[in-house]
């Protein structure tokens, strides 16, 4: 029998499709439906060409498949306002949510950072934070891991192209969450995030910017040295994630200068904020995959 | 140019705009004694604010000598007659920071987005109009697109509440015929009721043309700073603005020699730099870069060997837009890097 873990993907815009292309190629998750509100829409079209059950009544229209089709994890890929019903009702089902909204209703879920911690507890809501906490998170963490970081700042740039109209209505949610995923993930005493749009064409690669202040001179070695690893463990699942420069110190601030490059996949490369997503949530559903398949966790009971 | 009998509402920036050249580290005490100056001065409008508006604070752009909010509360209750503003970069500032800035008594709220993008503003300006204040969009580095543009985009803040708009040439780009264009279209088609208002910067040396070229074309709120005190080459002065509107017969209300005394008694004396068109304040004007960079680029020069001039013409052509200071020293790093000498 397969170990696949079969999985609905809630929201067919940007995020929704790319997420699907990946998961795809997983392993670990196999995608079996796609769930919308707009019959005409183009995410769940190309679902239905790609194969995949599509349903364009809400998660209401997909809850008394849920069983007959085994479905274990959810993704999705909506919006804070309606996250915490959808999480709600299919967790009522036995099914693992994974928050691509910032709803933030579950622990924030960084991979390399504590992946492995909510897969053991066998959460059943994660939130994934942000692209800007995605892509950040791990180099405050990767720094705090050494000594005390007091503060830690992120700046993430995006092209105007890959951001959509949930984030632009919605900017302060970014800052906030990311804020405070910057403090509980990366283990920041204060945390702050800024986010910049800008529209140069062609559209640049997403850049993000780590300042961190230690709390007594930081180790310079030691610092770099975890600062590497740690990229290596997001180049896991985001291979386009690289190091440009840095860690620079000056003083007591660590800074450290990022790029994403995405896959491609269903946005150029250049929308590496929404690969970056994808990936932390598909990379997310496969740890609980690994972990059920390998006896660590349980899934809960169906008849 | 026949501006006689104009009414013009001026706008000091100095103590915002300002707050960039001082490294955001103007005292209480100063911005208290420059304030109540210009508020004998009769100036309507004060901004007060980190130099990249409120929450600003962070080190990507400083950290300033007080929160904003020890600001607000120092200046605000010493004026009689002056209202204060307060600057809000959505991504940078939030609406927590906005309510603390009108529970401290600020009544203009300006929300900043870049020009393309003010599509991030809806919560910020929906809820400064939703308290009543006089709330404004702020349309920056408006020389990167067409007037048609900020039309559009103008029309969105409009849309979302805005009662007044803004034409801000951030790098201090434009000459006066850009000006004419983008307000005059604004004036044009903006609903009668909208106010439209023009921030300039003197990287190119056209503060004050500029500044007249709006108010020609249908602006009747204007950014300066006393003695100039701004990013790059500085805003508008305005002390010298003002002259010249009396000269013009234009209506602003300051006191001219009242303003002037400001400038030179309490403002100049506190600069740690003269603020004037320096070789690299003129590169930020040339190339199109947001003037905030100008202090950040000659710190990268010093620290790492690059030219500022250079890293600043590469910030331009690679189309970098305002609060991407981080940029600065990752391509003075990469610079560095190319040239062996790290």
């Amino acid at each position: 029998m397969s170990q696949k873990l079969k999985a609905v993907i809630i929201g067919p815009g940007n995020i929704g499709t790319d997420l699907l292309m990946k998961m795809q190629r997983s392993e670990w998750i196999e995608p079996v439906w796609m769930v919308g509100i707009d019959p005409e829409s183009e995410g769940l079209k190309r679902a239905r060409e790609m194969g995949i059950k599509t349903c364009a009544t809400g998660v209401d229209g997909l809850l008394p498949y849920v069983l007959e089709d085994d479905i274990r994890i959810a993704f999705d890929a909506t919006s804070a306002y309606v996250h915490a019903e959808n999480s709600r009702k299919l967790n009522a089902l036995g099914v693992i949510m994974i928050d691509l909204t910032p709803a933030a209703v579950g622990p924030f879920c960084v991979p390399p950072v504590n992946l492995q911690d909510h897969a053991r507890n066998l959460e059943m809501n994660v939130n994934m934070v942000t692209c800007g906490g995605q892509a950040t998170i791990p180099m405050v963490a990767a720094v705090s891991r050494v000594q005390p970081v007091t503060y830690g700042e992120i700046i993430a740039t995006v092209s105007s192209r890959s951001v959509g109209p949930g984030t632009r209505q919605n900017i302060d949610e970014f800052t906030r969450t990311t804020a405070g995923a910057v403090e509980k993930v990366g283990g920041a005493r204060e945390g702050k995030a800024i986010i910049i749009i800008n529209p140069a064409e062609p559209p640049l690669m997403m850049r993000d910017t780590i300042h961190c202040l230690t709390e007594t001179e930081p180790d310079r070695d030691a610092i770099t040295d975890s600062v590497q690893k740690m990229v290596q463990e997001v180049q896991k699942y985001v291979p386009g994630y690289r190091l440009v420069n840095g860690p620079v110190f000056d003083g007591n601030r660590v800074s450290i200068f990022m790029e994403v490059e995405g896959l491609g996949d269903f946005l150029p490369k250049y929308a590496g904020n929404l690969d970056i997503m994808t990936a932390a949530g598909l990379r997310t559903a496969e740890m609980f995959a690994e972990e059920a398949a390998s006896g660590t966790i349980t899934l809960p009971a169906r008849g | 140019m026949n501006l006689q009998g104009k009414q013009v509402t001026l706008h000091d920036m100095s103590l915002r705009d300002g707050m960039h050249a001082k490294r955001h580290q103007i005292s209480l005490d100063q911005m208290v004694h420059i304030a109540t100056g210009l508020d004998e001065a009769g100036m309507p409008l004060i901004e007060v604010t980190h130099g990249d508006g409120l929450g600003g604070a962070s080190v990507n752009y400083g950290f300033p000598a007080h929160s904003d909010e020890a600001y607000l509360k120092a200046v605000i209750p010493q004026l009689k007659q002056a209202r204060v503003s307060a600057l809000l970069l959505p991504g940078i500032g939030t609406v927590d920071h906005l309510r603390m800035a009108y529970e401290c008594g600020v009544t203009t709220l300006r929300v900043a987005t870049h020009c393309t993008e003010a599509d991030v503003s809806e919560q910020h300006i929906g809820f400064a109009a939703k308290l009543g204040m006089d709330t404004v969009g702020f349309l920056m580095m408006a020389h990167m697109v067409s007037a048609e543009k900020i039309l559009e985009q103008a029309r969105l803040m409009v849309g979302y509440g805005a009662n007044c708009i803004y034409c801000t040439d951030s790098a201090g780009y434009m000459l006066p015929d850009e000006v004419s264009h983008k307000i005059g279209l604004l004036r044009a088609e903006l609903p009668a009721n909208v106010e439209i208002g023009f921030h300039g910067h003197h990287n190119l040396g056209m503060g004050i043309a500029n500044s007249l070229a709006a108010i020609d074309a249908g602006a009747s709120r204007i950014d300066g700073s006393v003695a100039g005190l701004g990013a790059g080459a500085g805003n508008t002065p305005l002390e010298v603005f003002v002259a010249v509107l009396e000269r013009m017969g234009v209506h602003s209300g300051v006191d001219l020699y009242k303003i002037m005394d400001v400038a030179e008694d309490r403002v100049v004396p506190m600069m740690d730099q003269p603020i004037r068109v320096d070789r690299d304040a003129l590169t930020l004007g040339y190339a199109g870069v947001y003037s905030s960079f100008l202090l950040f680029a000659q710190r990268a020069e010093k620290k790492y060997g690059v030219s500022a001039r250079d890293i600043l013409v590469e910030l331009g052509r690679r189309g970098t837009v305002g609060g991407q200071e981080d940029m600065i020293e990752d391509l003075a790093l990469t610079m560095a890097k190319e040239k062996g000498l790290i």
